[in-house]
């Protein structure tokens, strides 16, 4: 798989794609591949608070729930709706038209932390 | 060649509503002996309803055939094994569904005059008696509804003890390898859970615990043997290590099928465990329950059990409800007193020695199991197991094959799917409990289902990852059901 | 022993199969001070006759032949046949929780008919496969609550079963609820919704009344809605007597339904077990605890079911689940269901009608003490004398009389609630109004 380069990558598995200064984040093609079908995405309201690092929401296949932890910190200010009757978007386009969350960032320097589309690959390729 | 199933016919059934029509009826009431009321009048017009749309017309033929027609699309233990491990699907003796159904005990109001309910407290008491002699503890409380119920029921005790102590602490530890109840159930008591890793033996690791409990740890919650079929070796030294730092041990009796008349858990330091009436004392599991979850306590958290309690004043029975330490009611009522007397019933079949052979046989089923499928699976743990033991799939995974597919396969044998991906702590876990009530020639049938699936993984996998394939319905898509959840039947679904 | 289906020597070539001479061994590996020494101090094995024998025994130390005019909670109405017959069956009887679909159709479509029937009973948009009971239904109802709203404050009636109440507390203790209770009012028996008005708070997660309530009582479930609703609180409803839904209006304004099934065809059973269920709106479907049944197809587009949402439970969601149940009464659902079948639309109606009628009847030979419209239960007055006074003498004729209050309620000593079903009779209804009548004065 190509990771696209114009997203940067945390090691949970969560992308950010900058718009100015909105981070757009997703998660991964191994994310979703390692989860098998979604059925439902569990994500927070617009107004929300996030922090890099916890929490904002969750992924659900039939038997398991993964948390989706959040690579920068900042405001909510737009949720991907459509996920709610089309939850397998997110196994079909996981790095387009399946984002998750736009972001007000608070700290864009978070972003210097991530990993680019090579490094990720590498780090995905080594976990196997 | 599968020996043990053949396909046959079964019915097709519709629902109840697509069977409706209007006037259809399967009931007769008596004319009253009293003059009817106008609804509207006594009740207030507002109150009334007009009727209840879409509730079902059918008439009594329709309906026996109707439900005799869908039990025939199940499984069930009276047509054959049931592998599932830690649920322990024995026989449900057919006396005790006739017992709980005698008029004096089926019609018997809980708020009836205590003088004429003293059968039912007997039946109680004795039960309570029995369940305790059986786990070495001192005293037993009936109240909870099912496993996790008696949960957190033990939980609740020993906050409240704690509490009495000055300080009720933070965290429960559980075992990675713990059924799922007992982490829902430690939050819903208001702890947090801190997971502690099994070792390489699948057992609570001492040196962990000895690191790990300290003034915030209120309780360790164990299940011995653990739910790798495998008894805690060391479980008097868990029980040290945590009463020196004053926190209790806990001990989920799921697996008391590998116990009875062999060892007592109140001998071993267990201060609260509970019991699964369901499981250990032959309930019948109903599709899903009812269960019953007794607690046992040693002494020291008998105050604080739910009340009311039974006790024997004057020769008579009664409730008392003054006891301030109590935790109070987990439930209205007494408790399942309807499976309160069908695992009394099964304790009287038995008696002393019985329920110790019952365990044997239920521990030598799973070691007969074990040496004819080790040739085929692999077995994570080499520990000597007890009523049940615990396979993973990698041999088969690498032919692109896991737990799930195998247990799908099994289906098309005549067998019901031993239990799935449990415990955590192993990949692909197929976890298998016979229980004692299986014979040799079940459990080699079943043993040669294995043996064959396990071949067919090698030549044909497609075969077993797409199976089942002989059922009424083929695999059933999950994915669809939990995307777009559909939970009730509305008329303008089109019938399928 | 009849339930061990092998022969010693079956045993022995199982036990050599097993590289063992001796069925102990298979207990060698314990640590030698775990193991009993000696045998379980339990009377010896029995047969089945001589268990029938003990529990006969003991049933006859119950009443037996009575007729009564308790309800509180458990109602006394008419089992049809079909009901055992059908759970007797071993498909049903004997079978396991359904996990694995392809194998328990059976039992998925009759959970599947069963949240479909609460719906239409409730006017609720989803139902769960069963809780334990009502009673525990209520703070399973409330921890919902409190998820939805993020508050912690629950406002129960006095009204709601007085169990109820104190299962909810136990809980709530626990589950970081505080529990303030609002009264009713004296004269009409109905909650007071001034007092709740002026305990309500922007902290409130749930009212809960109950509706009849336990005086048997109709409640004006609409005004309460409205309250709760302006705080941003929910409305939990709960019912003990399921057969009330025959005629009275379901609770459409409410959140969440938490009730109590045991009138449909659920043995009394002193206790147990029953079968409770929570059914609630569409938007609060993924916060329910409990199992749900869904509907699919298999792959070859056959209509099936399954169990669904599963990753609200305890098997996935662990510590973070709706719930921590797991088993719950799926075959006192199976009863519950049968009995729906049997009775149907038209059934049901009929059935809550005679209801009606005998409760009414036997009010008009006493002196109910409050004046709000009831379904099947009111609470009589005793005329100043001890409520044991009256049913002393009734006993002697084999008939229970009314539950006495004053445990629960001190402020009515003088009081016993009656419960009169399809199955009361009316010379028995006539001998309950004679033990009433007021004691004439002596000359």
């Amino acid at each position: 798989m190509k990771y696209p380069e114009n997203l940067r990558y945390t090691k949970e598995h969560e992308w950010v794609r900058v718009e100015g200064d909105l981070g757009v984040i997703g998660i991964t093609d191994h994310a979703q591949h390692e989860l098998g079908d979604i059925v439902y995405v569990d994500l927070p309201k617009v107004g929300a608070s996030v922090e890099l690092g916890k929490s904002l929401g969750s992924v659900e296949s039939v038997k398991a729930v993964s948390d989706i932890y959040s690579p920068v910190s900042g405001e909510v200010v737009e949720v991907n709706e459509s996920l709610g009757q089309l939850p397998e978007k997110l196994n079909q386009d996981p790095h387009g038209a399946a984002w998750l969350v736009k972001i007000r960032m608070s700290a864009p320097d978070q972003l210097k932390t991530l990993l680019s589309a090579a490094d990720y690959q590498a780090y995905v390729g080594a976990e196997g | 060649m599968i020996a043990k199933v053949r396909p046959h016919i079964t019915q097709n059934e519709l629902l109840l509503f697509e069977q409706s029509s209007p006037g259809k009826q399967g009931y007769q009431l008596p004319p009253l002996d009293v003059p009817p009321v106008d609804a509207a009048t006594v009740l207030g017009a507002a109150n009334v309803r007009s009727e209840i749309e879409g509730f079902p017309e059918v008439s009594e033929v329709e309906t026996i055939r109707h439900f005799t027609r869908l039990s025939t699309w199940n499984y069930a233990i009276d047509l054959g094994l049931y592998p599932l491990g830690s649920c322990t699907m024995k026989y449900n003796p057919r006396v005790n569904e006739l017992v709980a159904r005698l008029d004096g005990l089926a019609w018997a109001h809980p708020y009836q005059p205590e003088a004429l309910a003293q059968g039912a407290m007997n039946i109680m008491a004795r039960l309570e008696a029995a369940l305790a002699e059986i786990t070495g503890m001192d005293a037993v409380t009936l109240q909870p509804a099912a496993g996790a119920h008696g949960e957190l029921t033990g939980i609740l005790l020993i906050r409240a003890l704690l509490e009495k102590r000055g300080n009720p602490r933070k965290k429960v530890l559980i075992p990675d390898s713990a059924h799922g109840t007992n982490p829902a159930t430690a939050a819903i008591a208001g702890y947090s859970v801190e997971n502690i890793r099994s070792n390489d033996c699948g057992s609570v690791d001492l040196e962990q615990l000895e690191r790990i409990v300290d003034q915030d740890v209120a309780a360790l919650m164990v299940t011995n043997p653990n739910t790798l079929g495998v008894f805690e070796a060391n479980i008097k030294s868990i029980a040290d290590i945590l009463h020196k730092k004053g926190a209790l041990l806990y001990m989920d009796g799921a697996n008391m099928n590998a116990l009875v008349g062999i060892a007592q858990p109140g001998r071993f330091g267990v201060d609260v465990m509970h019991l699964n009436l369901h499981k250990t004392f032959s309930t019948p599991h109903g599709g899903g329950g009812p269960g019953g979850g007794p607690v046992a306590v040693k002494k020291i958290l008998e105050p604080f059990l739910p009340l009311p309690r039974l006790k024997h004043v004057r020769n008579r029975w009664t409730f008392d409800s003054k006891r301030p330490r109590s935790i109070g009611r987990v439930r209205a009522f007494y408790g399942n007193f309807g499976v309160i007397v069908r695992a009394l019933a099964y304790i009287l079949a038995h008696g002393g020695n019985g329920l110790r052979n019952a365990t044997v046989d239920a521990v030598l089923n799973a070691n007969y199991l074990r040496k004819k499928l080790e040739p085929h699976y692999d077995l994570p743990f080499n520990a000597p197991n007890m009523h049940e033991v615990v396979f993973s799939d990698d041999r088969q995974a690498k032919h692109g094959v896991r737990t799930g597919d195998i247990a799908k396969r099994l289906i098309d044998y005549g067998f019901h799917p031993y239990t799935v991906s449990f415990p955590l702590i192993v990949r692909g876990a197929l976890m298998i409990e016979p229980t004692e009530t299986e014979g040799k020639r079940e459990l080699d049938l079943f043993a040669d289902a294995m043996a064959s699936i396990a071949q067919e993984v090698e030549t044909d996998p497609e075969l077993v990852r797409s199976a089942p394939h002989s059922t009424r319905v083929s695999r059933v898509d999950e994915v669809t059901a939990a995307r777009r959840p559909v939970l009730k039947w509305t008329p303008d679904r089109p019938q399928l | 022993m009849r339930y061990l289906p092998k022969s010693d020597s079956e045993r022995r070539e199982m036990l050599a199969a097993c590289g063992l001479r001796s069925a102990e061994e298979l207990f060698a590996h314990l640590p030698e001070d775990v193991r009993l020494e000696a045998p379980l101090a339990l009377p010896p094995g029995v047969s089945e006759f001589e268990i029938v024998d003990y529990f006969r025994a003991r049933a006859a130390e119950n009443a037996n032949g009575y007729a009564s005019f308790l309800g509180a909670g458990v109602y006394a109405h008419y089992r049809p046949v079909m009901v055992d017959t059908v759970v007797s069956r071993g498909e049903f009887l004997t079978s396991y929780t359904p996990y694995q679909a392809e194998t328990s159709q059976g039992t998925l479509t009759t959970i599947f008919e069963f949240q479909t029937m609460i719906c239409q009973l409730t006017g609720m948009d989803v139902a769960n496969a069963s809780m334990y009971d009502g009673s525990t239904a209520v703070p399973e109802a409330a921890l919902m609550a409190a998820r939805i709203t993020g508050r912690h404050r629950v406002l129960a009636s006095r009204t709601v079963h007085p169990e109820y109440r104190e299962v909810l507390r136990t809980y709530g203790r626990h589950g970081h609820l505080s529990i303030d209770e609002f009264g009713y009012l004296p004269g009409s028996g109905t909650l007071d919704l001034e007092d709740l008005e002026r305990k309500m708070d922007d902290e409130a997660a749930a009212v809960i009344v109950q509706s009849p309530n336990f005086f048997g009582i109709v409640e004006d479930v609409r005004a309460v809605a409205e309250v709760a609703h302006k705080r941003g609180a929910l409305l939990i409803v709960v019912f003990t007597e399921a057969v009330s839904l025959g005629i009275l209006q379901p609770p459409v304004d409410a959140d969440i339904v938490a009730g109590e099934l045991q009138s449909f065809a659920i043995a009394p059973s002193y206790g147990g077990p029953y079968a409770g269920i929570i059914a609630t709106k569409e938007q609060f479907m993924r916060q329910m605890p409990g199992r749900l049944v869904g509907e699919t197809t298999d792959s070859r587009g056959n209509r099936a079911f399954c169990l669904t949402l599963a990753t609200r439970e305890q098997h996935i969601r662990r510590e973070k689940a709706t719930s921590n149940i797991c088993t719950n009464q799926a075959l006192i659902a199976l009863m519950a269901t049968v009995f729906m079948s049997i009775y149907g639309k038209r059934g049901l109606r009929e059935l809550a009608e005679q209801n009606l009628a005998k409760a009414h009847y036997l009010s008009s030979l006493l002196k109910p003490r409050f004046t709000g419209p009831f379904f099947n239960e009111f609470v009589a007055s005793t005329h100043g004398r001890a409520p044991d006074d009256i049913n002393r003498p009734l006993l002697k004729k084999k008939i229970i009389g009314g539950l006495a209050l004053s445990s629960w309620y001190p402020e009515l000593e003088h009081c016993v609630l009656l419960c009169a079903t399809e199955m009361a009779r009316r010379e028995h209804m006539d001998e309950v109004g004679r033990a009433f009548a007021p004691v004439p004065q002596a000359a």
